[in-house]
Order: C-alpha cells, then sequence, then structure tokens
C-alpha cells in the first residue's frame, strides 16, 4: 500500500482534483451499475408501469408479481413451472462439479510440486493447455462421448464435462500455492514417517484452506454461468439455470413480459452475485490467479 | 494411508517401499489421462472430422481439405473473422484504457474504495446471459436509451445501434467492455500496490508529477501485468459465446456472429459437421499463437 | 437435436420423434428410421393425403413418419381496423396493391408490416415473396429442385426486388421480437400487416379475436399456390416387441380422424388427412382447407423452405444466411442471386 496517494498534496488545486477524481470514479460507477438497477427495478413494476414509464426510472408502486411468476410459472418453451426447476438442476451440477473438481485439483497440484518426479512439469503445462482451448474444439466428440456413455442430455454428463475441464483451473491454482509452502515441511514429514495421504490431508489442506476457498469460489462462478456446455449437452428438463433463463426471455406468449424476464434473469444471478458479495476478496483473487501470475 | 506399524511382514514393506517410490505418479496419472483423453484426444478427433464429409452423423472417409475450401468460400465466416478482429481489438483496448484508469483513479486512497471496487468488478461474477437481458432492453431503440432521450426532448435523437448490422458489432463490444474492464482494473490495481513506495517518494523528491510518475516510472515497472492482461482478455474475445447469444443472437441477419457462433450454428443447426469441425481448428489455431508462446514463458519464469 | 443424435448414437434411440420435412430423409439414411408401412396401408393413408405430404413421410417408398397437421405458410393477417384508417377495406390480392397499401400506411404513420429479428422469420417472409413473385413452378425449380438456371433468374432478382421493399416497411423495434409479439403488434393496431403462417391464428384465438371482424386472415399474394408446413412423428428402429407395437399405435392414432380434429383446432392448422370434416373450424381453415385441394388438383402445392419441409439443411441453411443477410443490410438484388448461387454450389460439395 502506498502510504500517501500520489495525487494527495495540500492547496485549492489540489481539491478541485479530488473533487474531479471523485466525479470521474462516481460517473463509472453508475455506468456499471445501470443493467443491474434497470433490472432490478423494472422487475418490480408491473407490466403497465414499464409500458408507459421510461427504462429508468424506479418503480413507482412495487409489485413481486413478477418475481413470484419467474420462479415458478414461466413458461420456458412449452413448459411453464419457472425458473425453480432449472435452478436445483444448476445447483445438483455445480456442487458435485465443484466437490470433485477442486479435491482432484488439490490432490494434483500436490503431488506435481511436493514429489516432483520426472516429467511433472511437462505433465502440468500439458494440463494446463486445456484451461485454453476454445471449448468448440471438444464439443463434438464431448457430444459423443456423452452419447456413448448414455450421459447425453442428463446432469451427471454436465458434471463430468465441467469437472474434466475445470480440473486445469484447479490443478493450477494449487500447484502455484503448494509451490509457495516450503519442501522442508514435507521433508521433515516424512522423515517422521508420514506418507502421500498423511502429509495432503493432515498438513497440506489445513494449510491451503485460503486457496480451496478460491477455487470452490472460482469453478462455483464458471460452471453456473456456464452457457456452452448447457446449451450443447442438455435438453429441456434438464437444462441448468442459465440456458433456461435465455429460454424464457427468448420465448413469450403473447406478450413480452420484461419484468418477468428481469425478475428470472436476477435470480439466475443471484447464487454467484451473493458468492461475490460475500467473497469478493476471494473472488478477485481467483481472477488474479486465473491470469496465470506463476 | 496409515501411518507405519512397527512389525510388518516383509511383503507389505515390499508395497509400502513400491507405493512411496510410485504413489505420486499413480494420483497424478488418471488425472492426466482425462486430460489427455478429453483434450489431446478431443482436439485430434476433431481435427480429423475437419477432413472428412461429415454432415449429419460424422463420418470417417477422409476427403482432404475439402471442409476448410468450403469453408474459406462461406461469406459468413469472413464476416464472424472481421468480427473477431474488431471485436477483440476494441474490446482489449477499451478494457485496457478503461481498467488502467480506474485502477490509478482508486490508488489515490480513496475511503470507500472497497465499496466502489466491489461496483467495478461485479460483471465478472454474472453470466452475460444474465445481464444481457438488461442490455438487450438498454440497447433497443424502441425500449430504451432511444426513446428515453427522445422522452427528454429530443425527437431527433437516434440510438440504433443493435439493429444496424454496420454498428450492432459495436454494441457487443460496449457490452463485454463493461463486463471486464472491472477484471483488469483489479489486476491493475494489485499491480500497482505491489510497486515500492521507496520508487514512488524518489520520484515526488525529483519533481515529477502525478502524471509523469505513472506514465514513466510506475507503469514501466508493472510491465508484465499489461501482458497478462492482454492474454487473458484476447482469450476472452476468442471464446466469447454467450455475449453474442444473449445480446444479438448473430443477428441482425449474421451481421454480429463470431467463430464461436458461427460454429455452434453449423454443427448444431445446420448438419455440416465438417465445416464446424475445421472452423474449430482454425479457432484453436488463433488461440495457440497466443497462448502457447505466453505459457512457455510464463512456465520458464517461473522455474528460475 | 444433439440428444437425438447423441442418443441414436448410442443405440438407445426415442420410440417416436418429432421430426419434419428432409430430417426424415436424413435420419432414414443413415439406416435409423423404422417403416409403419403395414399400418399405412391398412389404413390407405395414400387415400388421404396430399401426395406432396405423403412423399415426404415416406423413404424408399415406405411410410416411417405419420403427419399430424398441416400449416398454410403464405397467410397474409391484418387489422381491419388500421386498414380502415387509410380507406382500405379489402386485402390485396398482388404484391403491387400491397405494396401501394403499404405505402399509404406508411404514410400516415402506420407500421405497415409486423415482424420480428430471427433469421427464419425473414425467411418466412422471402418464402412467401418467392411463391408470390415468381409462382408456384419457379418456386419447385429454384427451392425444391435447386436448378441453377431457375436460381439466377430474372424472376429470381425480382423476389429480391419484392423482399427488399419489404423491409421498408417494417418498424425499428424488432430487434428480438419474437413472431408471436408480431403478431400482438397486429391485433393491438401496432401494425397492419403480418407474413406468417397459421400458427399466428394460435394467438389471435387465445386472446379471443374473432377472424372476419377483428383480424383478417387472407392467402397472401400466391398465385394461387399453397405453401405447405407439416409437423410429423418419426419412427426410429428400436428393439423390443412391446416399443414397436407401441410404434404402431401412434401411428394410427395421430392419422386417426378424431385426433387430427382435435390437435388442429388447438393450434390452427388443419388436419394432415384431406378427409376430416371441417364443420368445428373457423373461416380461416375451411379456406386454407379449400386452396389446399385446389392447389393439389392444379399441382401449385410446394413444400416451404423456411419451415425445413423443402430441402436439406445445408442447403436450407445457405437460404438462411443470404435472405437475412440481404434483409438486414443494403445488398443489391443482382448481388444477392450471384451470393446465393454460390451458395448452393457450396452445400453441393459436401
Amino acid at each position: 500500500m502506498n502510504g500517501e496517494g500520489i495525487v494527495r498534496r495540500k492547496g485549492a488545486r489540489q481539491a478541485v482534483l479530488r473533487a474531479l477524481l471523485f466525479t470521474v470514479l462516481g460517473l463509472f460507477c453508475l455506468v456499471y451499475l445501470m443493467p443491474l438497477v434497470v433490472m432490478i427495478s423494472t422487475s418490480l413494476k408491473s407490466l403497465a408501469e414499464i409500458r408507459t414509464g421510461s427504462f429508468i426510472a424506479l418503480p413507482r408502486e412495487v409489485t413481486f408479481d413478477a418475481w413470484a411468476k419467474a420462479w415458478n410459472s414461466a413458461c420456458v418453451g412449452v413448459r411453464c413451472n419457472g425458473l425453480a426447476p432449472y435452478m436445483w438442476n444448476s445447483v445438483a451440477m455445480v456442487v458435485p462439479a465443484v466437490v470433485i473438481s477442486t479435491f482432484l485439483g488439490a490432490v494434483n497440484g500436490y503431488a506435481l510440486t511436493k514429489w516432483r518426479f520426472r516429467g511433472a512439469d511437462t505433465i502440468f503445462a500439458l494440463m494446463l493447455f486445456g484451461a485454453f482451448i476454445p471449448f468448440q474444439v471438444v464439443l463434438l466428440p464431448m457430444a459423443r462421448t456423452l452419447g456413448y456413455f448414455g450421459l447425453a442430455g442428463s446432469t451427471y454428463g454436465l458434471i463430468l464435462v465441467h469437472t474434466v475441464y475445470g480440473l486445469a483451473f484447479t490443478t493450477l491454482f494449487f500447484r502455484n500455492f503448494f509451490v509457495s509452502v516450503s519442501d522442508g515441511i514435507v521433508q521433515a514429514a516424512k522423515i517422521d514417517g508420514a506418507g502421500f495421504f498423511a502429509i495432503f490431508f493432515k498438513l497440506m489442506l489445513p494449510m491451503a484452506v485460503p486457496t480451496i476457498v478460491v477455487t470452490v469460489i472460482w469453478q462455483f462462478t464458471q460452471i453456473w454461468n456456464d452457457f456452452l456446455f448447457g446449451i450443447a449437452f442438455t435438453v429441456g428438463d434438464s437444462n441448468p439455470a442459465t440456458v433456461a433463463l435465455n429460454n424464457i426471455v427468448a420465448s413469450s406468449t403473447g406478450v413480452k413480459e420484461y419484468n418477468v424476464d428481469m425478475a428470472a434473469a436476477i435470480i439466475a444471478g443471484l447464487p454467484t452475485l451473493l458468492v461475490y458479495v460475500l467473497a469478493g476478496n476471494y473472488f478477485v483473487r481467483g481472477l488474479a490467479a486465473g491470469a496465470v501470475k506463476g | 494411508m496409515p501411518p507405519p506399524a512397527r512389525a510388518k511382514s516383509a511383503r507389505t514393506l515390499g508395497i509400502d517401499r513400491f507405493l512411496e517410490r510410485w504413489l505420486p505418479q499413480i494420483v497424478v496419472s488418471p488425472l492426466f489421462a482425462a486430460s489427455l483423453i478429453f483434450v489431446y484426444g478431443f482436439i485430434v478427433w476433431t481435427v480429423y472430422i475437419s477432413f472428412t464429409r461429415s454432415g449429419v452423423l460424422p463420418s470417417y472417409n477422409l476427403a482432404g481439405l475439402l471442409q476448410y475450401e468450403r469453408l474459406w468460400s462461406t461469406p459468413r465466416w469472413y464476416v464472424a473473422l472481421q468480427n473477431l478482429f474488431v471485436f477483440s481489438g476494441l474490446f482489449i483496448a477499451g478494457c485496457m484504457a478503461i481498467g488502467i484508469l480506474l485502477a490509478i483513479l482508486l490508488d489515490q486512497r480513496i475511503r470507500i474504495e472497497g465499496v466502489i471496487r466491489t461496483i467495478y468488478l461485479y460483471p465478472m461474477a454474472l453470466s452475460f446471459i444474465v445481464t444481457g437481458t438488461a442490455w438487450k432492453w438498454i440497447l433497443n431503440p424502441t425500449l430504451g436509451i432511444e426513446k428515453f432521450v427522445q422522452e427528454l426532448g429530443f425527437p431527433g435523437f437516434s440510438f440504433d445501434w443493435l439493429i444496424d448490422p454496420h454498428m450492432a458489432i459495436y454494441t457487443v463490444v460496449i457490452a463485454g467492455v463493461w463486463q471486464s474492464s472491472g477484471y483488469v482494473m483489479a489486476l491493475f490495481l494489485a499491480g500497482l500496490r505491489s510497486v515500492d513506495d521507496e520508487i514512488i517518494r524518489a520520484a515526488a523528491i525529483d519533481g515529477a508529477g502525478p502524471v509523469r510518475t505513472y506514465a514513466t516510472i510506475i507503469l514501466p515497472i508493472i510491465r508484465p501485468v499489461f501482458l497478462s492482461s492482454i492474454i487473458v482478455l484476447a482469450h476472452i474475445a476468442i471464446k466469447s459465446y454467450d455475449l453474442v447469444v444473449a445480446l444479438t443472437n448473430g443477428g441482425p441477419g449474421y451481421a454480429t456472429d463470431l467463430p464461436a457462433t458461427f460454429m455452434y450454428s453449423f454443427a448444431f443447426q445446420r448438419s455440416e459437421l465438417g465445416v464446424a469441425a475445421a472452423s474449430a481448428v482454425m479457432m484453436l489455431v488463433t488461440i495457440m499463437a497466443i497462448i502457447v508462446p505466453y505459457l512457455y514463458s510464463e512456465l520458464r519464469g517461473g522455474r528460475k | 437435436m444433439t440428444a437425438l443424435r447423441a442418443r441414436v448414437v448410442a443405440g438407445n434411440p426415442p420410440s417416436a420423434v418429432q421430426l419434419k420435412g428432409p430430417g426424415i430423409q436424413e435420419w432414414a439414411e443413415q439406416g435409423a428410421l423404422a417403416d409403419v408401412d403395414d399400418v399405412a396401408k391398412a389404413e390407405n393413408w395414400d387415400a388421404v393425403l396430399p401426395p406432396v405430404l405423403a412423399a415426404i413421410m415416406k423413404y424408399e417408398n415406405k411410410y416411417v413418419a405419420a403427419p399430424v397437421n398441416i400449416h398454410r405458410v403464405d397467410w397474409i393477417w391484418a387489422n381491419p381496423a388500421v386498414l380502415a384508417k387509410v380507406g382500405v377495406t379489402t386485402m390485396p390480392t398482388t404484391w403491387d396493391e400491397f405494396n401501394a397499401i403499404a405505402d399509404k400506411l406508411k404514410e400516415a404513420g402506420i407500421t405497415p408490416l409486423a415482424n420480428g429479428s430471427d433469421p427464419w422469420q425473414d425467411l418466412t417472409l422471402w418464402d412467401v415473396v418467392a411463391l408470390g413473385v415468381g409462382g408456384a413452378e419457379f418456386y419447385q425449380k429454384a427451392i425444391v429442385q435447386l436448378d441453377p438456371a431457375a436460381l439466377t433468374s430474372d424472376t429470381m432478382v425480382k423476389v429480391f426486388d419484392q423482399m427488399r421493399k419489404m423491409r421498408g416497411y417494417v418498424d425499428e423495434g424488432f430487434a428480438g421480437r419474437s413472431w408471436d409479439l408480431a403478431t400482438r403488434m397486429v391485433m393491438n393496431g401496432e401494425a397492419a400487416f403480418q407474413i406468417m403462417g397459421d400458427w399466428a391464428k394460435g394467438e389471435f384465438a387465445a386472446a379471443g379475436k374473432v377472424p372476419g371482424t377483428d383480424y383478417w386472415c387472407a392467402p397472401a399474394p400466391d398465385q394461387g399456390g399453397y405453401i405447405l408446413n407439416s409437423d410429423s412423428f418419426v419412427f426410429f428402429k428400436v428393439s423390443g416387441e412391446d416399443k414397436v407395437k407401441g410404434q404402431k399405435v401412434l401411428a394410427s392414432l395421430v392419422m386417426s380422424p378424431s385426433f387430427q380434429e382435435t390437435f388442429n383446432l388447438a393450434k390452427g392448422s388443419i388436419p394432415a388427412r384431406t378427409d376430416v370434416a371441417l364443420d368445428k373450424f373457423d373461416s380461416c381453415a375451411v379456406k386454407s382447407h379449400e386452396d389446399l385441394l385446389a392447389s393439389i388438383g392444379n399441382n401449385t402445392l410446394v413444400p416451404s423452405l423456411s419451415q425445413e419441409m423443402a430441402i436439406p439443411r445445408s442447403y436450407r441453411g445457405e437460404f438462411l444466411d443470404l435472405v437475412t443477410q440481404f434483409y438486414n443490410t443494403d445488398m443489391s438484388s443482382a448481388d444477392a442471386v450471384k451470393a446465393l448461387a454460390a451458395g448452393i454450389e457450396r452445400a453441393r460439395a459436401q
């Protein structure tokens, strides 16, 4: 942290600069917040008010009808059960995929750094590349593989896909953490007779709690927000929330219910938004680690 | 594995030794195998399919460069490529400019910095399928900004980029910059904070003003942040799929198609697996050209 | 589609799937379909289905699919109250008349045509214009048979010329609009016309509107032609007595007059069987049925390009891309014709 900001010195000119600074920052805040504000305020309006008022105006009369409808009776294609079942699909997909990929990433990162064997770096480099491929290149063979195993169109299929393609990132996160842990600790434990897993569970995992949090948050956000795999590998009832949301917004039954669309969008975004607000620092650390600072 | 008991038979001791020697490899190998199959195996499959006549279903009879010839004679593919260049260029430039500016402004010891940072970064936490719902509305000429400004008393005001085939790609840029510029801000803010105070103080003593201090002293120190930000943004740009789907769905016409949407549409809506595979291979080649040298240098650097 | 492909590849196909048009032939060529020809023979489907439709349901002269309905695509829907504002009391019967009315509406500040933003909606419009400007023979040659001479003919240029005019008749707010919202615009008097298949009638009906008074339906100017769209159930090869038996029961049920009546009353379409009495149907459906029979007689019944009835998806995709690109940019008609011909050649190379 800088002791003093660079633009902070005494004098009238500095006061003006300071005011300018806050104005610019404030304006940017407005721009960044606008879509969210529009979504929230529109979701609380009635359709009649949306038609007559401007998009940026706050609701004159707050109603939660649109939220109720978005949750349990909005139409996704021809099914009118709202977003709720698809939210559960997403939960059923996200939880196992996050747990499995985080755990495997931790074991991997640990094995690759603390038990450095010949070829460990090569293996890591080869795995890491998987984090950067455009998923389009695996879309077709994945569709066939899921079909072959009878997992096409199911939540299990998506869990597999997200675990496999999340591994590169989770391994990266843990590798970067374990690299910074002194080898001496592991050596000492080995001399004491502790084995591979004993060291991992008793020594390494407790140290890695912050990294675990970062990884879990990263994976959760990535998988919850995924759209491409969801739309390519699931149909109808097994759609995750993002795909269902896109269908709600795209389909209509005569009247375009903007308030319901917006409420559905907020509901679908709420889990990741909550995680972000509650654990923002870990989220940011994940983003920074995602930039592959080795 | 339990800690070794005192009295062990020679046989279990042998297994122990074996495990001690090989367990790390044994643990890593299934994951490595998974990555071999699901990444490299699948890439090989897709490359192979791109050399066949596959249509509705894959066929394994080679047909040379046919699909690449067809791909490169498709006007829509050129639109997608051109859009990719326009989009990634402006997207990266926009995110960098705004991200760096915000990072520097936030670096001035702002009391509510935490709150402001949270606001700048939240779009990264949300799927664009979610925020696109609002953007689509804001940019729609008969519902959003255009209508709003007209009702303010400027009836001649026009902002119809969303339906203008020449301008629609710029709405995708706007939305993309909105979503990702906070990310650049966060990376640079972290970078700025890592700069040694001594250097800054020395610059102040030399009488350098704030603009010069940043431009000639601080930013050059954090040069690596530029590189990694640009790489990550380029990567985001090439993979962008839901951004376009949520905002324009490729339209008007196919004016906002990107290679990612092109590939999906040919694979799943057109029954042209061969062309789809060829376009996916082109995407892969583009990303590799950017990522492989970067990863190579990062890993090399990390080993020092 | 993706999931279906995956299931077939995995050897676990569903018994019956809603598929249509040449998509049926694509699956049949892969050897994935089972025939229900014994049911069809026993119930004499050949005698009650329009021959154009029957041909689509068959592979190697055996029925592999059963149609549930016939949608007419070349409809024009109108709000009479809006038309009255510019003194129009009858529906246009030629494209010149249509253009004249639309120009008048535009001058009066009324949106003449409601259309959405999906490429398939653009293609539906083009479908109707192609039949209307070129006639059924041209449609057959250029679109169904993909004859290079017809594809590059002057008639094709004229089709695009009319399509260019249509673009001038829609409002600005079409981004992200679905077809049913366009129908709603006609209902609410925000636009005068919509050109869309008769699934649009389902929207009018759902809103309690009555044909003839609240809204008008008329065949779009089509030179006595009829653009056919039909939904159908396709039967996949399955193992197990029960499943095979179930398929036959389903085939028979789908083609039964009572099912066809009930199903189509709700959907806006008419029965695929031409021998079902239409007492319970509205005037638009009766008109559709009359014109269907006439077009079968005159050989002017054509399968719909836009609704995936005419040609395989790889070819249709070329039409779709080109038409939506033309419609949304300022491409010239001559360039469009050239690009279309090139696109069809490219698809042929598959």
